[in-house]
């Protein structure tokens, strides 16, 4: 680590070595934010645009689109004297269901982590086996689960054969069971998740406290309840930002094992936009620019809360 | 490679082609061609490789790249590469399904290689292929739609091909009575349910008030769709279709008649192969036009027609003309189409139709019964938003017919703000 | 330690513990199994509806052969790794870089930026998705792996950068300003002082980034089509292209799919972890 300190002698150099502090993080800056900027926050304000234009995607937007104001929002929420979007009503519905079930994998991970949280012999290989679904691409779970949903043929019609049920049309293609099933599968992998998030927190779980809470007389559910999840708050956080993200993300699965069917029930907020432009069918990129930027706010709600609770943190640390 | 490349070549020289062929095309063509094509299935590849050789074979200074694509990636990928690196020739599909590339500007105006004898030629598809007056690519084979089905089971049961709705009626009953569904079908990707709706409306209502419907000039919740809803609910009330259809492709649905848990299926002529495939030999199977309904209305057809276009941003449109020349031509529309290859039907009236049973009976029916007229399919002739809604609500009556006066006033808002 | 350790309770009670645990698994991973049952199987046990008894013949190599051999399986996966290797290098050189700038530096915009980076981290794929397709479009990227690569890099820098100044900044400053003292110039405090310490977090880096994306499905389908670009997730589906599902090879190309990430994490399992739970504990 040989010093340059004599090399002030270059004017240029002298310039620079004055104001190194200040320049270099933008130096180092320069390339990750032109590449952030370029493909994340300028693609987020042309997407706000578009969504004011009617455009079907072919030729340019400034000769075949048309400014339409808007337009695609009122046809949306069915507003101005338009009727509104039943298959956006229905996808609004479906992200809510996603949302709220999908934070069972949060006291699901809790479960299995407390489950596993001993130190016989063997339970690091245990572990991995049971953190193995999220390590596995969501395409691939989409296809097992369509597989062990299969009408008659399924394995889980079987077993809801043994006693005496019967999904008509197998889950995935009944319209009211089909997107449970969906969301089924995609807890699987963020079970797995949350298990492991929760198993590292307990980990650093201070044993002094446990203890102390112990000879207090608190066993069981009480020492669960008061002591040990106040203290896995950190884990819970992430859990449930990783997984109010990952509902919203939903659609390999959707894609996968449905298509958005039977008849569009199945249909999320982020399925419906691909569909709306660049399936087969599609063809209104405008509309579907509108239907991303509504999911887009919603995430900002929680994108918000996330970054307000970061806030607090950085303010502490300093 | 070699496989194909060896078959294509056998299938040439059997063909006979080979001098007539080359004196055709004798100018000299040099540059590159690029095709993108979506006959990515094994036969269609097969065919498209053949006449990439044949042609080749003609051009020696002409350098042909073919790109084949998934057929249904394709379908989506088409908008992308027309903008952004054009081929110079492309696949695609007639009437209202090429329209918005027309209006964007994306295809190639081809009149000129119509004019003449080619029109003549071809005057069957024609309209199919002309926007405004102006042809904007060419065709390179069509198929019947109808009904196959399993005559030893037919047999079995002392059924004969129906003609009439009640005769379709009864056979159905006397099928489902001994545990056999009529129809077998899988609607996941709805198209199919499209067919069936294309088939009652046209002998419901006829050819012209289907046409006026998929064109946006007729209500949703007029009479006549209600008629023809209503005909169609006697077969789901009787349980003629196959249970979970919804979560199957139409490929997915084919083992149900190989099986003989199912009668028949309402299919194009491409569903031929693979049931041949799966065993059914030509005994077992067999082919009726789709019955009447309302007598006396003339019946119209599915038909529907694949394509060829020569994009805007071509690079070498004088090469690309001249293959679209060569696809057309009697011999090669011969040649591809026959039971070997495509097993379709040629669009050039000059060329000879293959001694295959349904192909002879399709070429028949196309050409003699139906005078209706011939309609390309609903996802071709209606916008592709409307088809889209229409589909889905065709697949929800299918199963919750309870449901229709929902769907239909779904499908009424749908046509009102689309057109 | 919570719950009480099964060591300090009852023989009873270890031994059940003990016998729930393989039970448990099974179930947990009953999907899976069930897959690699389906991918050993052969044709005709689908056709007979026997899908979830014993094989009726062993079809191991058969199948697996099929894959590898008489399918574009081994592009697909190609193109996967010459998808995802280069951008796990790219983003995690992007991620070192300004993560070091925001850990170290105290400027105005500092806070700014890096809550930029994180909040374009959650941002929904659908708002880029159009777009990113037509900038790749126009650069004439469409369906290359290049364009699907510097997309990648791009929205995964977000990620990583958050990962990397919350490790920069939990280093010992004195380092860093021990070198500035001596006059050390920047960029060597960053190449020798701080990047050196940073093993662990670029360890950990590189084999979340590696699953992200070899799993990634979405970006594949929109800006990519086709065996000669696409990565294997978008790949496995073409095994259903005829006319019917052929579930065994789909099964056994959902298993090979599966493998890379799968020995990744195996391989690397502590760092793997330490880069998921990164928060979870303070």
């Amino acid at each position: 680590m040989s010093t340059s300190s004599d090399s002030a002698a270059l004017p240029t150099r002298g310039w620079y070595k004055r104001n190194e502090i200040a320049i270099t993080p933008w130096l180092f800056l320069a390339p990750g934010v032109l590449f952030f900027f370029i493909y994340v926050i300028a693609p987020i304000y042309q997407s706000f645009s578009l969504s004011l234009y009617d455009w079907n995607g072919l030729g340019d937007i400034e000769t075949n689109g048309t400014y339409v104001g808007m337009e695609n929002y009122n046809k949306l929420f069915g507003l101005n004297g338009e009727r509104a979007d039943r298959n956006f009503n229905i996808s609004l519905w479906n992200n809510l269901k996603w949302l709220l079930l999908y934070l069972l994998a949060i006291p699901g991970g809790l479960f299995i982590a407390l489950f596993l949280n001993q130190t016989v012999r063997g339970i690091r290989i245990y572990k991995s086996l049971f953190f193995f679904p999220f390590v596995i691409s969501q395409v691939v779970v989409g296809l097992v689960f369509s597989w062990f949903y299969l009408p008659n043929d399924g394995l889980f019609s079987i077993m809801l054969g043994w006693f005496g049920l019967e999904i008509r049309g197998g889950v995935l293609g009944n319209p009211t069971a089909a997107t449970y099933g969906i969301i089924a599968a995609g807890l699987w992998p963020q079970t797995a998740y949350c298990m492991i998030l929760y198993l590292t927190g307990l980990n650093a779980v201070d044993p002094e406290q446990v203890e102390a809470a112990r000879l207090d007389g608190a066993k069981g559910r009480k020492m669960l309840w008061y002591v040990i999840i106040p203290q896995l708050k950190p884990a819970t956080f992430i859990a449930f930002v990783v997984t109010i993200i990952g509902a919203l993300r939903s659609f390999d699965l959707v894609s996968i094992m449905t298509g958005g069917g039977p008849f569009g029930s199945t249909r999320v907020l982020s399925f419906y936009v691909f569909e709306k432009s660049l399936s087969e069918r599609g063809l209104q990129y405008g509309y579907a620019a509108a239907i991303a930027v509504v999911l887009f706010l919603i995430m900002l709600v929680f994108i918000s809360y996330f970054l307000w609770s970061m806030y607090q943190d950085e303010k502490e640390a300093r | 490679m070699h496989s194909i490349l060896k078959t294509s070549l056998a299938a040439f020289v059997a063909a006979g082609l080979a001098t007539s062929a080359t004196q055709t095309y004798a100018q000299s063509l040099s540059g590159d061609l690029v095709i993108f094509s979506d006959m990515s299935n094994p036969a269609p590849r097969a065919v498209m490789e053949g006449m990439v050789e044949r042609f080749g074979a003609m051009h020696p200074d002409l350098n042909i790249e073919l790109t084949v694509i998934d057929r249904e990636a394709y379908k989506t990928q088409i908008r992308n590469f027309l903008t952004a690196n054009a081929p110079d020739v492309a696949n695609w599909y007639a009437a209202n399904r090429m329209l918005p590339y027309v209006e964007a500007g994306l295809f190639e105006d081809v009149s000129d290689i119509w004019e003449g004898q080619m029109s003549e030629e071809l005057a069957s598809t024609k309209g199919a292929l002309t926007i405004d007056g102006a042809q904007y690519g060419v065709p390179y084979t069509y198929y019947q739609w109808g009904v196959y089905y399993r005559k030893d089971i037919f047999d079995q049961y002392g059924l004969s091909e129906p003609t009439t709705w009640a005769e379709e009626l009864a056979n159905c009953q006397t099928l489902l009575d001994n545990g056999v569904k009529c129809y077998t079908i899988g609607t996941k990707f709805l198209w199919t349910a499209g067919g069936w709706f294309d088939y009652l409306n046209m002998r419901t209502n006829g050819y012209d008030f289907h046409a006026r419907l998929t064109n946006g000039e007729e209500s949703w919740t007029s009479d006549e769709v209600r008629a023809t809803f209503a005909n169609w609910q006697q077969l789901i009330d009787m349980g003629a279709f196959i249970d979970d259809h919804q979560t199957y492709s139409w490929q997915e649905a084919l083992p149900f008649m190989v099986n003989g848990e199912a009668a028949s299926y309402l299919m194009g002529n491409f569903a031929v192969a693979p049931l041949r495939e799966a065993g059914l030999t030509d005994d077992q199977l067999d082919f009726y036009q789709f019955v009447e309904i309302t007598p006396g209305i003339p019946k119209g057809e599915d038909a529907p027609t694949d394509t060829f276009h020569i994009p805007s941003g071509a690079t070498n449109k004088e090469a690309a003309r001249e293959f679209l020349k060569f696809v057309v031509s009697a011999e090669n529309q011969t040649l591809i189409n026959n039971g070997s290859n495509l097993g379709q039907l040629p669009v050039n009236a000059m060329s000879s139709v293959d001694d295959d049973k349904f192909l002879n009976e399709g070429f028949d029916m196309l050409s003699n019964k139906a005078p209706g007229g011939i309609a390309q399919f609903f996802d071709r002739d209606a916008p592709a938003e409307m088809a889209a809604v229409a589909m889905e609500g065709f697949q929800e009556f299918m199963v919750f017919p309870a449901n229709l006066e929902d769907i239909l006033e779904r499908l009424e808002a749908a046509r009102e703000d689309i057109y | 330690m919570f719950p009480t350790p099964v060591q300090k309770s009852s023989r009873a009670v270890q031994i059940s513990y003990q016998t729930l645990l393989p039970f448990a698994l099974i179930l947990w991973l009953l999907p899976l199994i069930a897959v690699m049952i389906f991918s050993i199987k052969p044709d005709v046990d689908f056709t007979n509806g026997n899908y979830w008894g014993m094989p009726s013949s062993f079809e191991l190599f058969n199948n697996y052969g099929r894959v590898f051999f008489e399918s574009d399986m081994p592009r697909y996966l190609l193109n996967s790794v010459m998808i995802t290797v280069p951008t796990v290098i790219g983003t995690v050189a992007l991620a070192c870089m300004t993560g070091f700038a925001l850990g170290v530096y105290k400027f105005k915009g500092n806070l700014l930026i890096f809550f930029m980076f994180i909040a374009g981290n959650f941002v929904p794929f659908q708002i880029l998705m159009v777009p990113v397709r037509d900038l790749t479009v126009d650069m004439g990227l469409y369906n290359t792996k290049t364009g699907l690569v510097l997309f990648h890099i791009a929205f995964q820098t977000g990620f990583a950068t958050l990962f990397m100044r919350n490790f920069i900044r939990a280093l010992p400053f004195p380092l860093i300003e021990a070198a500035r003292v001596e006059g050390v110039a920047e960029w060597r405090i960053f190449l020798y002082v701080v990047l050196p310490l940073m093993k662990p977090a670029i360890a950990a880096m590189a084999v979340l980034i590696f699953t992200f994306i070899w799993n990634d499905y979405f970006w594949a389908v929109v800006l990519t089509q086709g065996p000669e670009s696409q990565p294997v997730t978008a790949g496995i589906t073409s095994f259903n292209a005829q006319y019917r599902a052929a579930y065994h090879l789909m099964s056994a190309g959902s298993i090979v799919a599966a493998l890379p990430p799968v020995a990744m994490f195996f391989l690397m399992q502590k760092h793997f972890i330490a880069g998921l739970t990164l928060g979870a504990v303070k």
